[in-house]
């Protein structure tokens, strides 16, 4: 009974991926690429670098670049108490 | 884990300051070519990796030690902070090195141009700052679970 | 249908991750499951930001004359990335406890809490 709700539950979400997968908008049109182009023309003038997705990562939002590096040290103390008791 | 043949050794030897040397360029160009932070940083972990598979969990801890790595973790991260709060007169993260004369102030030609490597603002500090985080940071997580690994293994039965 | 390849591609990756999680019973093989969906999602946050016949955001000593590509999904992607490597390393470093204090790997067995 359980294996039977679960084939139906798989083939129901996997045919629902493909469905909206080959009905996507076509592969290769932004629609919307307003804040796209503001970085591309100014981010020379503004930062001074020769790489927009440095400036993008660092400069216009550094502040997801600082919640990265958070997660990445909290990552490091959860793993190094977890084996504190190994010599 | 043991340690390899006379052969492996040797050529680990000689790649490994080839591999260290390639990962500190990619956090230095950040702002000129493909690269930064993250991506400098994983590729210099991995030198620590070839010299764990080659030499053996034992033998490898004479030359990489933890303490000093999670030290070097902690002063990134430090650092890192410490230049997002140094421009707070007027925002937080606040650029006040770009186009303005001093270190790293040069003003960047507009359009296609050969990279200057004087400009940028707060962009390579910050490049240098989360390199040194990233590549310690994989350091630690490497070491520690290859020494855990002899821990937890089931002992046999004769 | 055979230009939007790179959607179906990302399709067959979370199924393929959702089979895992849903019919595995080793635990190892469920940490690559959750691998699997977290690279699938990466792959489709930048195929969402390509242009036909545009070059990399990148002003040095680039071809003249063309357009570029949208920059900032490949700015979220790099911080997804990280996220996924702390993510599969502490779920491993649990695995691995787990192993030790239980003698077995089957999630069928480890169900009841030992003191």
């Amino acid at each position: 009974m359980k294996k039977i709700i679960f084939a139906i539950a798989f083939l129901i979400f996997f045919s629902f991926l493909m469905f909206s997968a080959i009905n996507m908008r076509s592969f290769g049109d932004p629609v919307i690429s307003e804040m796209d182009d503001y970085f591309i023309e100014n981010a020379q003038k503004e930062t001074g670098s020769n790489n927009v997705v440095t400036s993008i990562v660092f400069d216009y939002r550094g502040f997801d670049t600082l919640g990265e590096a958070t997660v990445l040290f909290t990552a490091v103390v959860g793993i190094v108490a977890l084996f504190r008791g190994v010599k | 884990m043991n340690e390899m043949s006379k052969i492996v050794r040797t050529v680990a030897n000689f790649v490994y300051g080839f591999i260290i040397i390639f990962g500190f360029y990619i956090i230095v160009h950040g702002h000129l070519t493909p690269g930064g932070g993250f991506q400098g940083g994983a590729v210099a972990a991995s030198a620590f990796a070839l010299i764990l598979v080659s030499y053996g969990t034992i033998n490898s801890q004479k030359f990489l030690k933890k303490d000093i790595l999670s030290l070097f973790e902690s002063f990134g991260l430090t650092l890192f902070i410490l230049l997002a709060f140094s421009g707070l007169g007027i925002t937080f993260f606040y650029n006040f090195l770009a186009n303005s004369g001093n270190w790293f102030g040069n003003t960047a030609v507009i359009g296609i141009n050969p990279g200057d490597m004087n400009t940028g603002g707060l962009i390579p500090l910050m490049n240098i700052a989360v390199g040194l985080e990233v590549l310690s940071a994989l350091g630690v997580i490497v070491l520690i679970m290859a020494k855990a690994a002899e821990f937890t293994k089931k002992k046999e039965n004769s | 249908m055979i230009d939007n390849l790179p959607y179906i591609a990302v399709g067959l990756f979370v199924g393929l991750g959702v089979y895992t999680l849903m019919y595995k019973k080793n635990l190892i093989k469920i940490a690559i499951g959750v691998c699997l969906i977290e690279n699938g999602v990466n792959l489709f946050l930048i195929t969402l930001g390509y242009r036909k016949g545009a070059i990399a955001p990148i002003y040095t000593m680039a071809p003249s004359g063309q357009s570029m590509v949208l920059p900032t999904p490949q700015a979220l992607t790099l911080t997804s990335i990280v996220i996924g490597i702390a993510t599969t390393a502490l779920i491993l470093s649990v695995a691995m406890m787990i192993y030790k204090h239980y003698g077995t790997l089957d999630t069928d067995e480890v169900r009841r809490l030992r003191g």
